[in-house]
């Protein structure tokens, strides 16, 4: 479209050099905690399954783009971030062929077939997640800690009400999908985005707080709830992912509270134990309807 | 009579591939994504539906001048409500298990937009013979549409064609392909690579 001496676009223009993959690189360093938090409570499993989610990702997006005669652009990193947030979500006995399969639906479907990255209304790791979940329902609930068949701490609290110990669920030391466990390591790798200013703290500040505010006013544990689960790993990875959230300040806000609201309501009311990947999804949906209303008033506009 | 067989067979060909009711047109989608889990119910669906298609265009551009304009639509929809009770109880008295399987979506035929679309916009206005190619052309088209979708709903979701298992013990069905959400993806995935051969054309 654009050669690389110029570069057509409209002002105002800001000079930056932050570039895509810059930033996507720094996303797969701020993943790292959370990946190594997997390695040491789900056994070196991880790294494999963390692998055949990378690869069903890299591998899908080169060979699509090659079969479009598209430009090549596996080594910007968003295909390695796509796989590599997907794997952290997928519970640790999940086979290997069915996290390459979900890192293909992620990017074929979920990115690829919209024009690719920029152009992709929906988070293409949660797309992916979503198919699996629907697709192989059976593989995608079993959780296992050190070996042992257990329930995530939400199933547990939804089916018998047996709530968890927060140490242990705030560190990740818990049924549950791989990089989903460990708040700790997860936050960790936040604040290291934040330092760098590639995320936007507004989605996750108001999605975590809707969720501790409504858990708290319907008589639930409200600490419990944020910890458990996928929330961190959502509204902090998934929910800011640049494309697929809205534009505007008061937007962000819009879009995380009413993530959590809907999340909020899975869990409590639905069918489902966890609300997070429905509720982002649904979000997403919203996007360019929360950015047309919140466009902010240009200067001198007259209303 | 060359140059005439030649436009009846253009009519024929419109409806396979150029205008063809689910890719391009995108019309009867209720039973094109509802009924298509299996090979065998897509191409069910299909034959069911050609039935009644070819039957009420044939009457329909028989007696389009005897039909008041203002009332054409009902009349249009009590003629092909005939033959969907035909198709219902036909296939009810022959094909138990189809019938069972494609449940309500017989009877839904009626409604089914592909056929009152080809009345109004082609039987209403054109001699039978023409009318008839229209309607054996969308029919096929139709059923084409719907049983490779069907056959591709049911590899994946269950590894069979046609019933037949294909794939062994160590394949492990996607139930997402038996369910809605495979139908929508699976249409949308074969619309678009229709779209592409065509524009290549």
């Amino acid at each position: 479209m654009n050669s690389a001496e110029l570069v057509v676009t409209s002002s105002p223009h800001v000079r930056s050099e932050d570039s895509v993959p810059k930033i996507m690189w720094s996303v797969v360093i701020a993943l790292l905690p959370a990946f190594f938090a997997s390695v040491y409570f789900f056994s070196a499993r991880a790294i494999s399954i963390v692998l055949a989610g990378i690869a069903g990702a890299v591998i899908s997006e080169y060979i699509f783009q090659k079969v479009r005669g598209k430009k090549i652009t596996i080594t910007d990193g968003s295909a390695v971030v796509t796989g590599l947030l997907l794997a952290l979500t997928l519970p640790p006995t999940i086979p290997l062929w069915a996290t390459f399969l979900g890192g293909v639906v992620a990017i074929v479907i979920g990115k690829q077939v919209f024009g690719g990255i920029g152009h992709n209304p929906f988070n293409p790791a949660l797309i992916g997640r979503a198919f699996m979940v629907a697709a192989y329902p059976v593989l995608m609930t079993d959780w296992a800690v050190d070996g042992v068949s257990t329930a995530t701490p939400l199933a547990l609290m939804k089916s018998d009400g047996i709530a968890t110990d927060t140490w242990r669920l705030f560190v990740g030391q818990i049924g549950g999908s791989l990089g989903e466990t460990s708040a700790l390591a997860l936050l960790l790798g936040f604040s290291f985005l934040l330092y760098k200013g590639y995320v936007n703290w507004r989605i996750p500040l108001s999605m975590i707080s809707t969720v501790f505010l409504m858990t708290f006013i319907f008589g639930q544990n409200p600490v419990f709830h944020i910890f458990a689960g996928g929330l961190m790993i959502g509204a902090l990875y998934m929910a800011t992912d640049m494309v697929s959230s809205p534009t505007t300040k008061l937007g962000r806000y819009i879009f995380g509270i009413g993530a959590g609201v809907i999340v909020v309501v899975i869990r409590l009311w639905g069918g489902y134990s966890e609300g997070v990947l429905f509720a982002i999804l649904l979000m997403n949906a919203a996007v360019p309807l929360i950015n047309r209303y919140t466009r902010p008033r240009s200067l001198g506009e007259v209303k | 009579m060359t140059e005439k067989a030649k436009s009846l067979f253009q009519i024929f060909k419109n409806g396979l591939w150029k205008e063809n009711p689910v890719m391009v047109l995108v019309i009867g989608m209720c039973p094109t994504l509802a009924v298509t889990n299996t090979g065998a119910n897509g191409f069910a669906m299909g034959i069911a539906t050609a039935f009644v298609l070819i039957s009420s265009e044939i009457v329909i551009s028989i007696i389009k001048n005897l039909i008041p304009s203002n009332v054409r639509i009902p009349s249009f929809i009590l003629i092909i409500a005939t033959f969907v009770t035909f198709t219902d109880y036909f296939v009810r008295a022959f094909f138990p298990t189809i019938a069972e399987s494609l449940s309500i979506f017989i009877p839904l035929i009626v409604v089914n937009c592909l056929i009152l679309g080809r009345q109004e916009a082609f039987a209403s206005k054109n001699p039978t013979h023409k009318a008839i190619a229209d309607a054996v052309g969308m029919s096929v088209g139709f059923t084409w549409v719907l049983t490779l979708l069907g056959i591709i709903r049911e590899f994946f979701g269950m590894g069979s064609i046609f019933g037949l298992q294909l794939l062994g013990e160590w394949y492990r069905p996607m139930v997402i392909m038996l369910l809605p959400g495979g139908a929508f993806l699976t249409l949308g995935l074969m619309v678009g690579i229709y779209k592409h051969l065509s524009r290549e054309g």
